[in-house]
């Protein structure tokens, strides 16, 4: 199988350019990290992330023929000749596919990603009707890849400003949750021509999620929120 | 060569879920602290565990936490510390109600309360049935739990240096535990950081294993950091198999499946646990279970063209209860067993899962250690270690499921707690010695100075290949001391490797090559202590030694790396409160 991968060292290459490679594929090669991973045995100045190779610890992201994924839950099969990997678009490259995302958890951060309630906590749980629960089905799932933010066009151009799919899902996962006391206050740190309202419904995010999540569903209620709490 | 250095009140090393537990305790009472992580936190391993945390919040059925002590107890075929055991039995329910607080999407009953589900090895009454115990998030609890505890700590401010490897423990002339030596990976810059306590919380060390459900991640660098600074390793010979991984990728398939209904099939379609363990079948605990599989396979009975798995069968629960309960299972088995599992069983093989071994601590979270010959346990000053790199003993020589998420709970904040009670009696920094980060470097040197020698994957792939083979779920003491001279060959090998790659910014072929100095130390802790012990228990099952042997070998032991050599230690029968559990012959 043809692979061309993105390589850049900044120790030593000028500009960023593109190496092809050849393996000949072993019937335990399934997924593309176990092709990447072999391909990194012949050369092991291949820069890559990687870590529980079965979709949850969200650390393999790249972008593959063209569309953002993680490598170890892309089946080789469906690939296209050559595969095309670079690193995740939009971020900065700090060596081959491994980028920084330094931006991107500063804007993940920023919504206050945790749950606020300052009552006393009871001394069991707190309650939570299985309806209530399910309003966090499809949110809480996200492995923070970056996969959605970066393939959204708004991420690109104002990464310190516009949110972003993945951190808004997040903001909306805390809005949602019943036990959550602070939803006026998330919308008010959201409601900014940047922070939410970039998001322009290209629906690049949801296309791109590997866990099958919907961003663009989420950030929709976010400003069905806003709209309600000023009529 | 003089390093930069930084100071803290406390250093944890590993960004999982105990790390991240006592972060958090010390962060939210406002002590200086920073976690260190080879990968953003929200990657460690800690996410990918599925079924659920053990509690016996009793939300389903009476439970109660002295029957969780006992399963407990019973699953460790009776080399777990009795006292460590009772207290992270009666811990369970705090440690669960205070996740739930922090925001945890646990799934909910009717009522509202957290919703519990069947797990192997946990009963009502001492044996009597299976009960509902385990507190579960979907398949995702471990996703769920790690997040829920990122997300606090980001609350509470504390200071993550992510993508930093830990190479080293400074002790100074004392042999107390002044600090590490870190490397920054983005950088390739070696550091100094000076604490006056240390925590080690690096997970496992699955990967010496070519078959292991295992994150790359989890090389056992906090077990060759604490090997090389002199700490012994306690029980490396007991590693648990896990039932149901899917066969030829080894990914798994969490607990729940079964918890949930889920039963095995050989190729006969026969549900054979019926025969293995009348009472508890399916949820038997895990050693039983996998030993029951490789008998299977082994006598002819597999399922496939190779007869070389079992089936794991769950269409009969049914679509709803499959989306609502396992959605993760489905989605790894269509991807990884390419089965769609509302239809047909998935094909699995019992696979390396967890190290019951670790470095030896107390309940709070201390490391200890015997000093000299006189057997006695003295801490480690200013060393903690918790999760998966310790060993408390709660799971001597198998663990419950659910009891890794509870273990990294409860530990986590034990030691956090006492950790704060140390600081409060060692307000000052000591010394560095002058010697400080000289081990850390020689390493780095080497590896920027071979020009030629053995390739890492290469060597690793040898490791790999000779755990698997030599300590199996059967051993014997051949297979077992072949692979002690194998591994020391091996051992022998990573001491010379070279990359070829020397560049500073993120080398991964360097960490590669530190990580395979750790992962070499463990794998020859585990065949060396395996082949010295003469019996079966939990974990262990040997061919030519097939009975537990409560006489000769109800003990801990401890592997020093200096000359390979073995130690022992009493295991703990006293609880703290209750009366003993004296060991029984073990029938599920």
């Amino acid at each position: 199988m043809k692979f061309s991968i993105y390589r850049y060292n900044p120790e030593k290459d000028n500009k960023p350019y593109m190496r092809d490679y050849e393996l000949e594929l072993l019937p335990t090669d399934r997924m593309l990290l176990d092709a990447i991973l072999r391909i990194k045995t012949m050369d092991d100045s291949l820069g890559l992330r990687k870590s529980c190779r079965e979709g949850v610890c969200g650390s393999d992201g790249m972008n593959i023929n063209g569309k953002n994924g993680l490598a170890c839950v892309t089946p080789l099969k469906d690939l296209k000749e050559p595969v095309v990997l670079r690193p995740l678009p939009g971020f900065p490259v700090i060596r081959d596919l491994i980028v920084d995302m330094g931006q991107f958890f500063k804007q993940y951060h920023s919504v206050k990603p945790y749950l606020i309630n300052d009552n006393p906590p009871p001394q069991k749980e707190r309650l939570q009707s299985p309806e209530d629960r399910e309003e966090l089905d499809g949110l809480y799932e996200c492995v923070l890849c970056g996969c959605c933010s970066a393939s959204c066009p708004s991420f690109w151009w104002n990464p310190d400003k516009f949110v972003g799919p993945a951190a808004l899902l997040q903001a909306y996962r805390f809005i949602a949750d019943t036990r959550d006391e602070a939803t006026s206050e998330r919308l008010d740190n959201l409601e900014d021509p940047y922070r939410l309202f970039r998001c322009h419904t290209i629906m690049n995010c949801a296309d791109a999620c590997p866990k099958g999540l919907n961003p663009t569903e989420a950030i929709g209620r976010i400003k069905k929120q806003m709209v309600k709490r000023m009529v | 060569m003089a390093l930069p250095r930084q100071i803290f009140d406390t250093v944890i090393v590993g960004g999982g879920g105990s790390g991240l537990r006592a972060a958090l305790q010390l962060a939210e009472a406002g002590n200086h602290v920073a976690v260190f992580s080879k990968v953003f936190p929200t990657r460690s391993h800690t996410v990918a565990a599925q079924g659920g945390i053990g509690a016996s919040l009793g939300n389903m059925q009476e439970d109660h936490w002295l029957w969780h002590m006992y399963d407990t107890i019973k699953g460790s075929d009776y080399l777990g510390d009795q006292d460590a055991i009772e207290f992270m039995c009666r811990k369970a329910a705090e440690v669960v109600y205070e996740l739930e607080h922090f925001g945890m999407p646990f799934d909910r009953n009717p009522d509202g309360t957290i919703y519990q589900r069947p797990f192997g090895g946990h009963s009502q009454n001492f044996g009597q049935r299976p009960v509902q115990r385990a507190c579960a998030a979907a398949d995702r609890t471990g996703h769920a739990m790690l997040h829920t505890l990122y997300q606090r700590n980001v609350r509470a401010h504390c200071q993550f240096f992510v993508e930093w490897m830990v190479l080293d423990l400074i002790r100074d002339y004392e042999g107390v535990v002044v600090g590490i030596v870190a490397l920054e990976m983005e950088t390739g810059q070696p550091m100094i950081f000076q604490a006056k306590s240390t925590i080690l919380a690096t997970g496992g060390a699955g990967r010496i294993y070519q078959s292991s459900t295992n994150a790359f991640i989890n090389t056992g660098d906090g077990l060759g950091i604490a090997a090389r600074a002199g700490i012994p390793l306690e029980d490396m010979e007991f590693w648990q198999f896990h039932p149901t991984g899917v066969a030829g990728a080894g990914v798994l398939i969490t607990e729940a499946v079964r918890g949930e209904g889920g039963i095995l099939l050989n190729s006969k379609g026969e549900r054979f646990m019926e025969r293995y363990a009348p009472t508890m079948k399916d949820l038997a605990s895990r050693d039983v279970v996998s030993r029951a599989m490789d008998k299977e396979i082994k006598e002819g009975r597999g399922a496939g063209p190779e007869k070389d798995y079992v089936l794991l069968k769950l269409d009969h629960l049914g679509t709803e209860v499959i989306n609502k309960r396992l959605p993760g299972i489905l989605e790894i088995a269509l991807k990884f067993a390419n089965v769609d599992p509302t239809r047909d069983p998935i094909p699995v093989v019992p696979t390396c899962h967890y190290q019951m071994g670790g470095i030896p601590t107390n309940y709070y979270g201390q490391v200890v250690a015997p000093r000299g010959s006189s057997g006695s346990n003295e801490v480690v000053p200013g060393l903690y270690a918790i999760g998966e790199c310790a060993c408390v003993s709660v799971h001597g020589a198998n663990r419950l499921g659910t009891n890794s998420l509870l273990d990294l709970l409860v530990f986590g904040k034990s030691a956090g707690d006492h950790v704060r009670e140390w600081l409060k009696g060692n307000p000052q920094h000591r010394d560095l010695p002058q010697d400080a980060a000289d081990r850390s470097l020689e390493r780095l040197a080497r590896l920027d100075n071979a020009e030629s020698g053995e390739n890492i994957s290469e060597v690793a792939a040898a490791m790999r290949r000779t755990v698997q083979h030599h300590a199996g779920v059967f051993r014997t003491g051949k297979l077992l001391a072949e692979g002690v001279t194998k591994i020391q060959q091996v051992a022998e090998r990573a001491r010379n490797t070279a990359i070829k790659d020397k560049s500073r910014v993120f080398n991964t072929a360097r960490i590669e090559a530190l990580e395979l100095e750790n992962l070499v130390i463990v794998a020859e802790a585990t065949l060396v202590a395996a082949e010295a012990r003469t019996e079966s228990r939990g974990a262990q099952a040997r061919e030519d030694f097939k009975d537990r042997d409560d006489k000769n070998w109800l003990k801990h032991s401890l592997w020093y790396l200096e000359g390979s050599r073995l130690d022992y230690k009493p295991v703990n029968l006293q609880p703290l409160t209750v009366e003993s559990f004296e060991p029984k012959v073990r029938v599920y």
